[in-house]
């Protein structure tokens, strides 16, 4: 909230929000979020992405006030306020199922933060028209949110968490109600109001490609701990560890010992089915290791040229599915079954048939060797 | 305005004509084949709609047809009635009313029915009874004119009073019950008065029966509400061990535990024993806290609590907690939120609760009987006692009921227009 005093210092990559060594236990004997501390920028999208019972919506409720933390301190605009009661913090926020008031009408929904912060009646008015403006939703503010639609609903959410106009929201699983279609549009609207607005946004959700989509950071979070905080890009490029190289998109995973080391760039790993393959080392130590090595499916060439990749493996055609843009082929190699290619289905690429079998081929780089 | 909910557009040509595939109505197609589902559905409750229509529908309208009918006098006296349609009331009858009374007397006493009309009159003018029934019995030694032959006999013959009362009560239909339920009468002139303060009972207890009534659905909603919000919101184990405790006063006896709470509130009992032993009170100011109002406002209270926690639960069963989270982080303080957001959404279930609480307190019977001492009973104590005994005016009984029975209907329809029943949620 503005008026809450202590101005930013404007600097932008300074630690807007802060958590520093969170932890949180439910019942005393297990920890729900081991050791948390995460920097997020003014201005900046941020979202937790991990499975059910990662400890991301706990996260956010802390952030929310709504669960105290067990230990460690949060930082708001440099003001501590993990002891600040939720109704002091000023943070909007989005609900899962949006939390509409059913008794109230758009309107009064929109103005009942304006209300309890006493703001006078012209100015009410005048905010909840503007905010109703830009949710595009201006003549519905007499309906009850049960006759709303739900993407229109969805707006009406953001809207109010957005009318007394906080410098962070948070987002819980917004568009979790939503059909496909409809998410995607949302998904564009809540950047654009985001970009336009300058808010900083911490979004939580378990759809990676909600996450990929919208966000300026995603932090990965499985059994309380984030296991990588990067851009999209980066996350989906260069996965430093097993769990977001599988949770973040497709991928072939392939299981063995590191043999040796070549220098920074390169490690030899023996398949436990017997066959070589040079990879990335990226949290490998050295000789004996056991390694996942992860390898995209976009990446893989079919009958490559020979010699022209350093990894190829033999594989065995076992299912084909047609899916327009793309044709998902899934082939038995090197003992596993569900290794899958994708092949775009576009002239100069070749088709396979089941049964058929075809070389496989990948470069070092496109192949990760990730812990075990 | 753009609406999106209304339906799509319909060209008006078909809209008018819309017909099924043999030219048929659509309308009249589709009425025809939920007809048999009606059917069937009707099939299904008609043996409870029978059942309640002879053992409810129709006792109720004969008790309200009673609490009005008076055919005493005009079925028993039939003469005299007509006889006396035209006497001026101002002077003892002429001969005419008296002999068309012997003649009612002889036909009286031969089908046993004179004493009916005799008991009748009695009851509004004490001692007529042995009046009428006297001179009936020395009829048979009378000659006409009876005018003189009646006077004669008896000189109350001549009171104006009594051929007023018989001039009266020749109507087949009396609201004579309904003035003595309220605490009026008719005086000797036959005007409407209120009767002498001493006798005047049962206004007071309707308006005691409907102030306790209210004391206690107030009570209930104190006790009941944060109950039935702990029992929303405390994890399922919890909660099902609660509503076993909220429900145990249901699966005990009535008389159980009313029995239970005299023994705690009684003078010498429990409570009272534990005042005095911690020297609270001395052993001469022990405490009434039964027999009396208070007695019945806490036994009644602990009976009637799950009909308000029921409903309530249920409830608050459905508000997700989002709301109030969604509410404080609005900026709203715990109690904004919990009167403006969370109260508002409990409506229908304390709605509900207080309807019946409400409903079922001001028709109680059995405990403000046992606990209520003279002070805490309820008017419902009053019409068994008018039903029952050797006083028994089942009449004025019906009376008092159905002012009962019309007081709960007001109440509920003025409940209805103010909040509207199909909006309460009864569990």
């Amino acid at each position: 909230m503005r008026e809450n005093g202590v101005a930013g210092n404007g600097a932008g990559d300074s630690a807007y929000v802060r958590f520093e060594d969170v932890q949180k236990s439910y019942d005393g004997e297990t920890l729900v979020i081991k050791n948390l501390n995460l920097a997020i920028r003014r201005g900046e999208f941020l979202t937790m992405l991990g499975p059910s019972g990662s400890g991301k919506t706990t996260c956010l409720m802390m952030l929310a006030g709504f669960e105290s933390t067990t230990h460690g301190a949060i930082w708001l605009h440099e003001q501590r306020i993990d002891n600040v009661p939720p109704h002091k913090r000023g943070i909007g926020m989005v609900f899962q199922n949006y939390a509409l008031f059913p008794h109230m009408t758009v309107s009064e929904n929109l103005a009942f933060p304006l209300k309890v912060r006493g703001m006078g009646k012209a100015e009410i008015e005048e905010r909840v028209a503007r905010v109703l403006a830009m949710v595009e939703l201006p003549q519905f503010g007499d309906r009850r949110p049960s006759q709303l639609s739900g993407g229109q609903q969805q707006r009406v959410a953001v809207a109010r968490a957005l009318v007394f106009e906080p410098d962070l929201v948070l987002m819980d699983e917004p568009l979790g109600a939503l059909d496909k279609q409809l998410r995607e549009q949302m998904q564009f609207e809540i950047k654009h109001i985001h970009q336009n607005l300058g808010v900083t946004v911490v979004y939580v959700t378990h759809d990676q490609s909600e996450a990929l989509t919208m966000s300026d950071r995603v932090a990965v979070f499985n059994d309380g701990i984030i296991q990588q905080l990067s851009t999209p890009d980066v996350l989906y490029e260069a996965p430093e560890n097993a769990f977001v190289a599988q949770f973040i998109g497709e991928n072939n995973r392939l299981y063995g010992e590191v043999l040796q080391r070549v220098g920074d760039g390169e490690v030899r790993v023996k398949l436990d089915s017997g066959e070589e393959i040079r990879a990335l080392p990226v949290n490998v130590d050295g000789a004996a290791d056991r390694t996942t090595l992860s390898l995209r499916p976009e990446r893989v060439q079919i009958n490559p040229a020979e010699g022209s990749l350093p990894n190829v493996l033999r594989g065995k055609v076992e299912e084909v599915i047609y899916l327009g843009d793309h044709i998902r082929t899934r082939l038995a190699v090197a003992g596993h079954d569900d290794f899958i290619v994708k092949i775009p289905n576009a002239s100069g690429h070749p088709s396979l048939k089941e049964g058929e079998t075809a070389d496989l081929g990948w470069t070092i780089e496109d192949c990760r060797a990730l812990d075990a | 305005m753009a609406d999106v909910t209304a339906p799509g557009f319909v060209p008006e040509a078909r809209q008018e004509t819309l017909t099924t595939a043999d030219g048929t109505p659509l309308k009249v197609s589709l009425r025809r084949s939920q007809r048999r589902q009606r059917r069937r559905a009707f099939y299904l409750v008609a043996p409870l709609l029978f059942f309640l229509l002879i053992t409810f529908g129709w006792p109720i309208a004969q008790m309200t047809f009673r609490s009005i009918y008076n055919p005493e006098v005009a079925n028993y006296l039939p003469e005299t009635s007509a006889a006396i349609a035209n006497w001026t009331a101002d002077e003892v009858p002429g001969e005419e009313v008296f002999a068309a009374m012997a003649r009612d007397m002889q036909l009286g006493l031969e089908d046993r029915t004179i004493g009916r009309a005799a008991a009748r009159i009695n009851r509004e003018i004490p001692g007529a009874r042995s009046l009428v029934m006297g001179t009936a019995r020395d009829l048979d030694e009378m000659q006409a004119p009876y005018r003189e032959a009646f006077l004669q006999a008896d000189e109350d013959w001549a009171d104006l009073e009594f051929w007023r009362l018989i001039k009266r009560e020749t109507r087949i239909l009396t609201p004579a019950y309904y003035l003595l339920a309220l605490d009026f009468e008719y005086n000797a002139e036959g005007e409407i008065v209120e009767r002498p303060e001493v006798y005047q009972v049962y206004r007071l207890l309707f308006w005691r029966t409907a102030w306790m009534s209210l004391a206690i659905t107030g009570l209930c909603i104190a006790l009941g509400y944060p109950i039935a919000h702990l029992l929303a919101t405390l994890p399922l184990r919890t909660s099902n061990l609660l509503m076993i405790l909220v429900l145990l006063p249901f699966w005990t006896s009535l008389l159980v535990r009313t029995s239970a709470w005299i023994v705690l509130l009684q003078q010498e009992g429990v409570i009272n024993d534990l005042l005095v032993w911690s020297n609270i009170v001395d052993d001469d100011g022990r405490v009434r806290m039964i027999y009396n109002q208070i007695g019945t406002i806490v036994a009644m209270t602990h009976i009637l609590l799950p009909f308000m926690i029921l409903p309530l639960y249920s409830v608050m069963k459905t508000i997700p907690p989002s709301y109030m989270r969604a509410a404080r982080s609005l900026g709203a303080t715990q109690f904004t939120a919990f009167t403006k957001v969370y109260m508002p959404l409990t409506l229908p279930g304390l709605a509900a609760g207080v309807l019946l609480v409400f409903i079922l307190a001001i028709g109680y019977y059995i405990t403000p009987a046992l606990v209520g001492g003279e002070s805490g009973i309820f008017i419902s104590n009053l019409i068994a006692q008018n039903m029952q005994g050797t006083s028994a005016q089942l009449k004025l009984a019906s009376a008092l009921a159905t002012i009962l029975l019309v007081a709960v209907l007001v109440l509920y329809w003025a409940f209805n227009k103010l909040i509207g029943v199909d909006r309460l949620k009864f569990g």
